[in-house]
């Protein structure tokens, strides 16, 4: 059922960058908000710095855990030249979010800009922002809190 | 069922959360994507997990503990079915007392494996009945399906799982009661349990006789699922085949198999009956269609190009509408490299420099075959580096056999390469052989597991530690050379060269932890030498 009620997002990368903790963190927020959620990547060499990506579905009901090509509604890269690799998965009128659109220099630690790019992606999604931090919060160990947290707001503006 | 929370789970997450509440009383297993998160969970659930050296000795070990009459589990890749093919094939002729359930999780499209094998062909080889999850919530109920069926028969039930289930992570809602778990006791029966051929025949006998049972179990099952649609198309899928069959092909009639071997043709047959084009939408080899047809049932196979890689909601619709068209190839990422710092870097310059002919092999490691080191030219399977090495050595004309160079990894030393050690004491080549073992103190390929050689177990306490020097020299290795493959060391090309030169068997063992895990692997030690300290 390639229904409009299921939101697909593909988060894309470089291994090392956080691509993982991202889509816990949103599949994760898509539970709490009471909706069907399905993960899937591929693991694998990603620490020796290969590309990774990652789909998240949800929805009222998600069967494929796979984003079909050509049926993302959100693309989010953490590196701006994985987009080659990763066009193909946008449908027509898809939404393309880069690195870019935060800037880093406002972040309190660098390493949160995965959490940053999910603020951005977080305001064009149906998941209330307690979600969203509860998600956070749950996915990270504690020392992490304040920067992810910073680095959110300041992604969700 | 239960009142119990929802939670989103791993395919293997959930096959661990299952063990534990199934009562499982051992795990054992070799890492292996996509199936190493299932002990590393077990374990961290309170269950009681172990590595072994290698997938053979696993289900060994899980044999003994399902004779004893407790419920055992042993995990494992594709690949690593191969290497516990043996005991397999017989341990569903001696049966067993308590539950074995093993674990095959098979990687169509190759995401990090040498082959994409499909397992599902042991089950029929060896006749062990397969049950497979399509999402974690069956992961998780039909692991305790399957610990349910092993008992009630006595017999070890293959759990066939595909890369997508393992990783997926998908909602579960575990039971709110686990299983009781039986107390583990030995009764002697050696008829049973002792496989010399009087007994076996016998033995081979009832075996057939338990698949007979369930195959006519199977037939009403509940644990296959039929679901009503169009009279037009009906799809018979299984694994997670059967997730994207149901997006493909909403409106289809839909007979989803879950235990997949011994088959329910009379289910089948009826299905197939019931509308007027049915179709086998799997993953891999043509297992199914193949089975099914042989029955003299007309079902649908897919075309031969999808046997290749994983199926996709994409590829399924391609499959429906019979589109054999060229598939568009995405572009291709960016290809692994070994980390900066990374250990292994250090001795492939040196090889490639030397311009020897590697003799390679399975780990991180591997990847010494890419630029900028091009530094191996063979890698069959765990183990084979030190055999394939040995056997160019006695073949090529001695200017070249004298370049020679086994190249494995500690993990893979102990996985599979102590017996190639002995045959090359046991058969040198004339021109003598060097082995290279890169010990860098972890499995890292898989995300960093302990083995024999790290002196931890699995969770990372002290245990025993197996001394490859001490191994090498209680064979008979003459040269037995230890090296520190730091950053620019000029004893890594002196030593390969001396070695080389001596045309003598010779082991260099090049040994330096992981960077990833070095830190890590201090803490252990410091942990470990406070617990001593505390114990004296
Ligand atoms: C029979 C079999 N079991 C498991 C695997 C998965 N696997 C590939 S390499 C490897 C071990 C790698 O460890 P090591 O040899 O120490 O090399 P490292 O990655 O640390 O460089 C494993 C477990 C496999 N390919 N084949
Ligand atoms: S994970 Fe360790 S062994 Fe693997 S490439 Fe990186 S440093 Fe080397």
């Amino acid at each position: 059922m390639s229904d409009s009620t299921v939101t697909n997002v593909v988060i894309g990368g470089l291994g090392g960058q956080g691509i993982l903790r991202s889509s816990d963190i949103l599949a994760d927020a898509a539970l709490r908000a009471g909706f069907d959620v399905k993960k899937s990547e591929l693991h694998g060499m990603s620490q020796r710095g290969g590309s990774v990506s990652s789909d998240v579905r949800f929805g009222a009901r998600v069967f494929s855990p796979m984003v079909p090509a050509g049926e993302a509604d959100f693309l989010l890269l953490l590196a701006a030249d994985q987009l080659e690799p990763n066009r193909h998965v946008l449908r027509e009128g898809g939404v393309l979010i880069l690195p870019e659109q935060v800037d880093a220099e406002k972040l309190l630690n660098r390493k949160s800009l995965n959490v940053a790019l999910l603020g951005l992606l977080s305001r064009r999604l149906p998941i209330d922002e307690e979600h969203w931090l509860a998600a956070i919060r749950s996915n990270l160990p504690e020392p992490l809190h304040p920067a992810n947290l910073q680095a959110f707001s300041l992604g969700r503006g | 069922m239960s009142e119990t929370k929802q939670v989103l789970l791993s395919g293997d997450e959930a096959v661990a959360l299952a063990a534990f509440h199934a009562g499982v009383a051992l795990g054992v297993g070799y890492p292996g994507t996509p199936s190493t998160e299932i002990l590393e969970e077990f374990s961290r659930l309170g269950g009681h997990a172990q590595w072994s050296p290698n997938e053979k000795v696993a289900l060994e070990v899980a044999i003994g503990a399902a004779y004893a009459g407790a419920r055992a589990l042993a995990t494992m890749k594709h690949v690593g079915l191969n290497v516990a093919a043996d005991p397999l094939f017989t341990v569903t002729y001696t049966g067993v007392t308590g539950a074995l359930v093993i674990v095959s999780a098979d990687d169509p499209g190759l995401a990090s494996s040498q082959n994409e094998q499909d397992n599902r062909r042991y089950a029929v080889a060896a006749g062990a009945p397969m049950v497979e999850p399509s999402d974690s919530q069956e992961a998780y109920d039909l692991f305790l399906a399957a610990v349910e069926m092993s008992e009630r028969w006595r017999i070890p039930v293959l759990y066939r799982m595909t890369t997508r289930v393992c990783h997926a992570k998908t909602l579960v809602r575990p039971r709110s009661s686990p299983l009781a778990a039986p107390r583990a006791s030995y009764t002697r029966d050696v008829r049973s349990r002792v496989m010399i051929p009087a007994y076996a025949k016998p033995a081979h006998l009832a075996l057939r006789r338990k698949l007979a049972e369930i195959e006519a179990w199977n037939e009403t099952s509940p644990l296959n699922s039929e679901t009503a649609g169009s009279a037009e198309l009906g799809i018979i899928a299984s694994g997670v085949a059967y997730a994207h069959a149901l997006e493909a092909a909403p409106e289809a009639s839909l007979l989803k198999l879950s235990v997949t071997y011994p088959l329910p043709f009379g289910r089948i047959a009826r299905f197939a009956a019931g509308v007027k084009r049915c179709v086998v939408v799997e993953e891999g080899d043509p297992f199914l269609a193949e089975a099914i047809r042989a029955r003299g049932i007309p079902v649908e196979s897919k075309p031969e190009m999808f046997r290749f890689g994983e199926l996709n909601v994409n590829r399924v619709r391609r499959i429906l509408r019979g589109d054999v068209s060229p598939e568009p190839q995405p572009k291709p990422g960016k290809a692994p490299m070994l980390c900066e710092g990374c250990s292994h870097r250090a001795v492939f310059d040196v090889l490639r420099k030397l311009d020897c002919i590697v003799a390679g092999d399975i780990g991180c490691y591997t990847l010494g075959v890419l630029p900028p080191f091009n530094a191996m030219d063979t890698c069959v399977c765990m183990g084979a580096s030190v055999g394939v090495g040995l056997g160019l050595r006695h073949v090529l004309p001695p200017e070249q056999a004298r370049r020679v160079v086994s190249v494995i990894g500690d993990s893979t030393f102990v996985h599979s390469g102590i017996t190639g050690l002995a045959e090359m004491v046991y058969n040198p080549p004339p021109t003598g052989h060097v082995v290279i073992i890169l010990d860098n103190s972890t499995t890292a390929m898989t995300g960093h597991q302990e083995h024999p050689g790290t002196g931890r177990n699995l969770d990372h306490e002290p245990s025993s530690k197996l001394s490859f020097e001490g191994l090498a020299q209680a064979m008979g290795l003459q040269r037995v050379r230890v090296i520190d493959p730091r950053p620019g060391a000029p004893e890594v090309e002196e030593t390969i060269r001396e070695c080389l030169d001596s045309g003598e068997l010779c082991l260099i063992i090049a040994r330096r932890p992981c960077i990833l895990i070095a830190r890590q692997i201090r803490e252990w030690e410091k942990c470990a030498a406070v617990c001593s300290a505390l114990q004296s």
